[in-house]
């Protein structure tokens, strides 16, 4: 296993050489400093201002900032809805001759939903329901601009944060054009053409049909897909071109693919906390939060690696061995590369659901027990542990606000965070934000295992049932998107939706559950921000709590995992631990 | 509110021909200048004809006849044998190495279904080797020889799996089992850089690589 730790530290090495690299040149995107690319795409961000008819210089209001958010998501919704259900007359949608048909209502309301909210849950198939025509004007669309939402409301949060007079968070529009054309655009036009030089496909062609070596025939799938794995992974997207998601050779071809996909997945989220640091004066408060992050996600990564290597009970009751042998690193290789091995699926799933990203390059259904109970934990700490772009850390600055108020509470002083008072009112708010998502997924977990409608989707038997479950509505409910994938909503007989259903409670239910566990957060997050906003800033004295010490990171470890995991334990039992503990096979 | 509903409709038309229209496709042209063999899929010629692509895996089974001289069929799908002259993919339980319809077998750690595909794949397995690797025990087996990959479509094998089957390859074509272990050591993909990602036998290429010394030897 020395060579898989191997690559695990190489992997974290590049990651923290990176964080500030990215990270201080985003903050200077966000603080109206002029950045190299604005000599190119000045005009357009210009252009873009102009057409909108917004003059960016008008800062808003937490009220005003959400108000533009909402109803901006609400056309991103209406668009993709509207380009999906009309895949009967896109060009390019050709399936073998056959026409692409659209999903029915229902499938396609939870598809959007997910691309809305960057989750990406994926009850639709890629290359057997989708065109071309959607996959760029919807999919890929849609990954930038949730995205650029998310990272948007964290900058306005952070300005709240910061400000000391007035009541203004910024510029909506302003944060979503300067995220889009300064951060997220160059990034991926960097990551498809590495991409692409793996064996990545990119291309418009007709799905081809050979007479193989042996004989028989094969159709392979085509497809402009790095353009859009490349935002996928750099936006915590994670929806899949293909069914099989990063698992799928033509859209992660070789170990370095994998490598700069892996990056591309935490890279963001990990500079935000860099960022944050920057933009609050004082880089140690960006490095404590990261280092809380890192403790929790290296333990997720070294709990999964050993878990996997050790393989399964039914592997071993069919008397396979999963040894590593000469020529073979042995390990759970079910649902797993090749090229892949145990380590770098293990790496993957662990960073896929820290992150909020939820693509795949391995069958997670297919993991061992504990294996399996790690993405599951990391889901129950509500993605803050570097999380999605933007609700990663806006996450985790609820959670320093409530370890900060629970520290202010064991030393009798009134907490403060950064030199502000934190009051009643944040307090409440900050209250509401961490309990609103482990709500949302415990309820309807519990709705989906208790109804006939909703245990419609399961398909393993035995406590795998109740996973895949649990999984779906807690990787909804925090906007992951990686799924125990037997869990369905859609049934499709054939390719091309014809003749396809959905499943009802499952396309509904989830698809609420994505809307609601984004936007309610966002919502409080922004009101925190409009609250603190303007608050007088009093000088740090010998009483005040410290914020960036090795004591403060323990406590916001300990807070976290108080507040998130600790609410998922009773069911995290019933599912991936009675099976990691039993070699009963069902 | 009326300016926010102006603003969203304008920005979405706006973002989605820049992000969904030009973007994929200046990427499209620049990749496929840059990479036109890969941006295509990186497909593999015999004589011509493209046969199918070096990072997807294909089908190496031949149809079993029946006693009736038809294909014999379970469950109104032909029953697949191992073609022996072929190295062969990993097992593709759920789509049967289809590369235009994927999907996982969601096989759970616990699963008695899987239990039972494990045993007949080690079954199987070990009938197809063993007449030419008489030593050969189950627990020299290779876990991704019974496994299925994760796409159903991998096109990579371990190299012990290689090195067992060689021994059965070099056999029925009449090659030298140095000869073959040469061909397979060719085609290892190694580490990127010596350090990341796992080693593996292309086997579409290497299957290429066999024919190809097999006709130049007869």
């Amino acid at each position: 296993m020395g060579q898989g730790w191997l690559q695990i530290v190489i992997f974290l090495v590049v990651l923290v050489a990176l964080t500030p690299l990215l990270g201080s040149y985003m903050a200077r995107v966000y603080t109206g400093e002029t950045v190299m690319l604005e000599r190119v795409l000045g005009p357009v961000e210009r252009l873009l201002y102009r057409l909108f008819a917004v003059t960016v210089s008008d800062g808003q209001d937490w009220k005003r900032y959400a108000r533009s958010m909402i109803v901006f998501s609400l056309f991103a919704w209406l668009a993709m809805y509207l380009i999906l259900r009309t895949q009967t007359i896109h060009p390019w949608s050709n399936y073998l001759g056959k026409t692409f048909h659209s999903g029915t209502w229902d499938v396609t309301f939870n598809t959007v939903s997910s691309f809305i909210t960057n989750t990406n849950w994926q009850y639709y198939g890629g290359e057997t329901t989708l065109t071309y025509f959607s996959q760029m004007m919807g999919m890929t669309v849609e990954n930038f601009v949730s995205a650029a939402v998310g990272i948007a409301v964290l900058v306005a949060m952070i300005r709240g944060i910061v400000s000391r007079s007035g009541s203004s968070l910024g510029n909506f529009w302003q944060d979503l054009v300067r995220t889009i054309l300064y951060i997220l655009l160059p990034l991926s036009v960097i990551v498809t053409i590495l991409l692409v030089s793996q064996g990545v496909i990119q291309d418009l062609s007709h799905y081809t049909t050979v007479h193989t070596l042996a004989g028989g025939e094969q159709t392979l799938a085509q497809g402009p897909v790095a353009s859009q794995i490349a935002i996928k992974q750099l936006g915590t997207n994670g929806g899949g071109f293909f069914n099989t998601n990063s698992a799928y050779p033509f859209e992660n071809a070789t170990p370095f693919s994998n490598f700069i996909e892996m990056l591309s997945i935490i890279l963001i989220p990990a500079a935000l906390v860099y960022m944050y640091g920057k933009m609050v004066g004082s880089r140690r408060q960006g490095w404590a939060i990261f280092a809380a992050m890192a403790v929790l996600y290296v333990a997720g990564i070294a709990v999964s690696y050993q878990a996997e290597q050790h393989g399964t009970p039914a592997q071993h009751a069919a008397g396979v061995s999963t040894r590593a042998i000469s020529g073979s690193s042995g390990g759970n290789l079910e649902g797993k590369e090749q090229r892949n091995g145990v380590v770098n699926s293990a790496l993957w799933a662990t960073t896929t659901t820290v992150t909020s990203n939820g693509s795949v390059n391995a069958s997670l259904e297919s993991f061992t027990g504990l294996g399996g109970a790690v993405p599951i934990a990391n889901l129950g700490m509500s993605e803050v542990v570097f999380g999605g772009v933007g609700s990663g850390l806006y996450g985790m600055l609820v959670f320093v606000l409530l370890a900060v108020f629970l520290g202010g509470l064991m030393v009798g002083r009134t907490p403060e965070y950064l030199g502000k008072k934190i009051g009643a009112r944040e307090i409440k708010l900050v209250s509401l934000a961490a309990l609103a998502t482990p709500l949302i997924a415990l309820a309807t977990a519990a709705a989906s295992v208790a109804s006939a409608a909703g245990r419609a989707s399961i398909f393993a038997k035995g406590p795998q049932g109740f996973s895949e479950s649990l999984y779906a509505y807690m990787s909804q409910a925090n906007n992951n998107g990686s799924a125990f994938a037997g869990y369905t909503g859609y049934i499709q007989p054939n390719p091309g939706n014809l003749g396809a259903h959905g499943v009802k409670f499952a396309d509904i239910v989830g698809g609420l559950t994505m809307m609601s566990a984004r936007f309610i957060p966002i919502l409080l997050v922004l009101a925190i921000g409009g609250a603190l906003a303007g608050k007088k800033v009093t000088p740090a004295g010998p009483g005040t709590m410290r914020t960036d010490t090795p004591t403060f990171v323990a406590l916001l470890v300990a807070v976290v995992i108080l507040v998130g995991a600790l609410t998922f334990f009773p069911a995290i039992l019933l599912g991936p631990v009675v099976q990691s503990l039993s070699t009963h096979l069902f | 509110m009326r300016r926010d509903v102006f603003t969203s409709i304008v920005a979405m038309i706006a973002l989605t021909l820049l992000l969904g229209l030009v973007y994929p496709l200046a990427m499209t042209g620049i990749s496929q200048v840059l990479f036109p063999g890969r941006a295509n899929g990186s497909l593999v010629e015999k004589n011509g004809q493209v046969i199918g692509s070096r990072l997807i895996g294909q089908d190496f089974r031949k149809p079993v006849i029946g006693k009736n001289g038809k294909p014999e069929e379970r469950a109104s799908k032909p029953v697949m044998a191992a073609d022996p002259a072929f190295f062969q993919e990993r097992p593709s339980t759920a789509t049967s190495y289809n590369a235009a319809g994927s999907s996982f077998t969601n096989a759970g750690p616990n699963s008695l279904e899987a239990m039972e595909t494990y045993k007949e794949n080690l079954q199987s397995y070990l009938g197809l080797e063993r007449p030419y690797d008489p030593g050969l025990t189950a627990a020299q087996v290779p876990i991704d020889a019974v496994t299925s990959s994760g796409s159903g479509v991998d096109p990579e094998i371990s190299e012990a799996n290689a090195l067992i089957q060689g021994h059965r390859v070099a056999a029925v074509r009449h090659l030298s089992l140095a000869a073959v272990d040469r061909l397979i050591s060719q085609n290892t993909n190694g580490r990127f850089l010596g350090v990341l990602g796992e080693p593996g036998v292309d086997v579409l290429e290497l299957n290429l690589a066999v024919e190809r010394l097999a006709g130049g030897a007869g």
